[in-house]
């Protein structure tokens, strides 16, 4: 295969065809983070199709609402520990993502979220499973209230060098326009999402 | 491969033929266009950060080298394996190759315009290959055996009720249901089937982050990461100008992409792929296919900060009314013509002639790309590379020279008013095609001139 | 300050009231204004073509007829782009299409005219987007027009509301013909909200776009006129 001398060709075109180098810009400008952030990510995620509920309380509560919003779930699954232990679930380590695909409700816990967008980061460790956010019917996802940042610049600030292998914004539900500009919710992934934000 | 097709404006006639249907296009683009300003005017710094993006890119293309060579170690740190494909046919063998080893037939494909740039699909299929777009959008063009027509939405041509159409043949709905609704969720029984079942999943990239050698794809509909996550290999093609140095420019670029592309805050999902699952495979291609020779034209080279939102396309007055598809390329509207004369300067050279140049494209542009300059500039690149018609070559010479003597002027001056008052229909043929839906000015008495001269006694 | 007019071979041609009202408000204003009658085109028609190599001749004369003024002054922001952009002379830094030289370097504050009709706006793109003489929809930027500003000078016109405020009429030069389909749809777009909104005149800074946009309305038998923003400007 021809492969390591493309590269080296490709570099060497690059290096010969480049541009003068300019500065990157200072992005300090864009941190301004004062606004009233809860109130902007439930609205937000309203608009783009989720759902938010702004409670205290514990697990127990936060899945007895689940289980009132679904009434007819079979299967809700989560990998974080809290709730598998509120939902006593027996621990499974499956194989492979394709074992999620009867999950009704998959729970799961954000980092952060980010209220411009209506965004939460979730990283492959709080998943168990990289499938499971995208695989599952509904999503539901827990975040702390002092975890609400106003946009991604604060966003990339905090997830800054921590280590994960695999990490996603999600922002609602999995939708799509492409018939007629017609938006529908659930293209591939879930049906909704419901993020409660634990104060 | 190389199919004939007829030059844009032969083809956005064709369009036009059709005026319910343009009427149609028109709006709908023009309504996401009225979403993109809606949600970038909720941001008082949206020009600041467009100048922030800008600039981003611009230090990429003037360091790439150094950038693709971290990107290329960190990736390999990682744990994903680093292709570079030179071109298209090398791109495409590539991904064969590990089809191969994977002893696999069957791929699932989320979206990768690079992957329609260098025709894979078809590619694969001669190879016995089969292959099946994961976007919805795709997935339909797919079915009708089209090219997509839009890089963000990309059956923006098609009426629901040709989907439904499609959909009753390929998929066995039932007849006449065009229900955007149903249709979608027949797309997801199906599609769901195709990625369980698929071993290797190819997705596009829309950033390559230098210093974690990590890849950021954006869909709205989450086909990416399940066919990605589902498979056992997970094949990402990017072209080198994917590259961006840090994750903090992430911040700026997730800001911009889709409130220009579609008026949303951000795309439901931003995944960001760094190693390969436990036990699976990540490959990444990195493309040339051109770029290189885009990078050495300083006028051109500023096209290559694209990051696909298709702003330019939704705000182009001329690609509303004439359709992805008369831009005869991969990539249309303002963007696929000043991209396309560097892939093929003779194929697309109608291209940077498809437009009125009015500069709506590079004010919408997120990376401030000078577009319609760039038009401009194409134009005289492709006169002098002899890529003109003849017929053209000759009236521009008359053109100049009338204009550049004041005596033949004014005497061309009288004849064509003559010409226009008192013969409407047997001026010359070349301007027979304004005529066909519109009429020329009444010829006035006298010129300016001739009324400044009697009227002014000044020179 | 002397100011030399220029006036574009299509305005000269067949529309020389456009040109007749510049001369007469700018003498108005107290401007002493010549025209030099050697003056032909500023090459936009050639370069916008892709033959910009073959203009050399026609920018020669260009400047050797304007080169003396302190000010050249045009009836269209078109043209004046054209030289700004692509003329790589001194004289470009002078070159003003009308409704900026009014505002930036008159100051104008008041106008004697009246105008009592319905009028749409049409911000033709090369003066809006080329010359910024309007702010531009797609930017998150403070408001602002040149040429709106003036008319508002003018007493008892009516300026209309439009559904697109700043979309291309489809003229484009040579487009107009090589592209006919796109560029006559573009037109009938542009005139129909017009239309709609209930115009009597189209107004403009740039003949061709009004050219083009009169050619739809007279095909359609409308009895909508397109009037030069100088002519409404210079009304009595």
């Amino acid at each position: 295969m021809s492969t390591s001398t493309s590269r080296d060709s490709i570099l060497g075109k690059v290096a010969l065809n480049k541009p003068e180098s300019t500065p990157l810009p200072d992005l300090s400008f864009f941190i301004n983070g004062t606004a009233a952030v809860t109130e902007q990510f439930i609205t937000i995620l309203g608009n783009i199709g989720g759902k938010a509920h702004h409670r205290e309380g514990t697990i127990d509560e936060v899945i007895s609402t689940i289980k009132n919003d679904f009434p007819e779930l079979k299967r809700i699954y989560s990998s974080d520990p809290d709730v598998r232990r509120a939902l006593d679930l027996q621990f499974v380590t499956p194989a492979s993502g394709h074992a999620f695909e009867d999950v009704d409700v998959a729970i799961i816990k954000a980092h952060f979220g980010v209220a411009e967008n209506g965004a939460v980061w979730i990283t492959d460790d709080l998943m168990g499973n990289r499938a499971l956010p995208f695989i599952c019917q509904h999503l539901v996802v827990i975040v702390d209230e002092k975890n609400l940042v106003p946009t991604m610049h604060e966003a990339y600030k905090k997830i800054g060098s921590s280590k994960y292998n695999y990490g996603a914004f999600i922002a609602g539900p999995s939708k799509t326009a492409d018939i007629e500009q017609s938006l529908v919710l659930g293209a591939h992934g879930p049906k909704s999402m419901t993020v409660f934000i634990m104060a | 491969m190389k199919e004939i097709h007829a030059e844009h404006a032969e083809l956005a006639g064709e369009f036009n033929k059709d005026e319910d249907r343009v009427d149609w296009h028109d709006e709908t683009l023009w309504w996401i266009r009225a979403k993109r300003d809606k949600a970038v005017n909720q941001l008082p710094e949206w020009e600041r950060l467009r100048d922030a993006a800008s600039q981003i890119k611009d230090h990429v293309l003037g360091n790439l080298d150094t950038y693709l060579e971290q990107f290329e170690a960190n990736a390999l740190q990682n744990g994903v394996k680093v292709h570079w494909a030179a071109n298209a046919e090398e791109h495409n063998k590539i991904v064969y190759q590990i089809m191969l080893d994977q002893g696999v037939l069957r791929m699932v494909k989320s979206k990768s315009m690079l992957t329609e740039e260098c025709h894979l699909n078809e590619y694969l299929k001669e190879h016995g290959i089969e292959v099946i777009d994961s976007d919805l959008g795709e997935r339909i063009v797919q079915l009708a055996e089209e090219a997509p027509s839009h890089i963000v939405l990309p059956c923006i041509h098609k009426k629901k009720e040709e989907i439904g159409e499609l959909f009753h043949i390929h998929l066995g709905t039932e007849k006449g249901n065009s229900d955007p609704q149903f249709l979608t969720n027949t797309a997801r029984i199906h599609l769901r089937e195709i990625f369980l079942t698929r071993k290797v999943a190819l997705t596009g990239v829309n950033f390559a982050v230098a210093e974690t050698g990590e890849i950021v794809v954006c869909t709205n509909e989450g086909n990416a990461d399940m066919g990605a996550h589902l498979a056992n290999v997970h094949i990402a093609s990017m072209g080198i100008e994917k590259i961006i140095p840090k994750k903090e420019h992430l911040g700026v670029f997730l800001r911009l992409l889709t409130r220009s592309a579609t008026g949303q805050p951000i795309t439901t999902y931003s995944s960001h792929f760094k190693t390969p699952q436990n036990g699976r495979e990540m490959h990444i291609i990195i493309v040339d296919n051109g770029r290189t020779r885009q990078l050495g034209r300083p006028d051109f080279r500023n096209s290559l900060k694209c990051i696909r939102c298709g702003a330019c396309m939704n705000t182009c007055p001329v690609y509303r009314r004439s359709g992805g598809h008369s831009y005869h390329n991969a990539i249309a509207g303002p963007i696929g013509s000043i991209l396309a004369p560097n892939l093929d300067m003779k194929d697309y050279a109608d291209l940077p002639f498809a437009s009125t140049l009015c500069g709506s494209c590079s004010n919408v542009c997120p990376v401030k790309i000078d577009i319609h300059q760039q038009l401009y500039k194409w134009r005289q690149v492709i006169v002098k590379e002899g890529y003109a018609t003849k017929t053209k070559k000759v009236s521009m010479q008359v053109m100049s020279n009338t204009l550049s003597s004041p005596t033949a002027y004014h005497l061309a001056g009288k004849m064509g008013r003559f010409v226009i008052k008192y013969a409407p229909f047997a001026v010359n043929n070349r301007l027979n095609p304004w005529y066909k839906q519109r009429d020329l000015p009444s010829a006035p008495e006298q010129s300016f001139g001739e009324w400044y001269k009697e009227n002014r006694k000044k020179q | 300050m002397t100011v030399g007019l220029f006036v574009p071979c299509y305005v000269d041609q067949f529309y020389p009231g456009a040109a007749i009202a510049t001369l007469q408000l700018l003498e108005k204003l107290g401007v002493d204004v010549a025209y030099p009658a050697n003056q032909t085109c500023c090459g936009q028609p050639m370069a916008n073509s892709g033959f910009e190599h073959l203009t050399g001749d026609c920018n020669a004369l260009f400047i050797k007829n304007f080169a003396e003024f302190d000010y050249v002054v045009a009836p269209s922001g078109s043209c004046v782009l054209h030289i700004k952009e692509h003329l790589h002379h001194p004289i470009s830094e002078k070159i003003y299409e009308l409704s900026a030289f009014l505002t930036d370097i008159l100051n104008v504050k008041s106008l004697p005219a009246k105008f009592p009709h319905k009028v749409g706006m049409h911000q033709s793109c090369h003066g809006q987007r080329g010359l910024h003489l309007s702010q531009m929809s797609e930017l998150v930027a403070p408001q602002f027009s040149k040429p709106g500003s003036l008319l508002n000078m003018v007493e008892g016109i009516e300026i209309i509301p439009l559904d697109r405020i700043d979309e291309c009429c489809g003229f484009g030069g040579t487009f107009c013909v090589t592209e006919e389909a796109v560029s006559a749809k573009m037109g009938v777009d542009r005139v129909d909200d017009h239309l709609k909104h209930g115009a009597e005149y189209i107004t403009g800074v740039d003949m061709s776009c009004l050219m083009h946009m009169e050619g739809i309305l007279k095909r359609k038998g409308s009895k909508v006129k397109v009037i030069h923003l100088a002519e409404i400007l210079n009304g009595e």
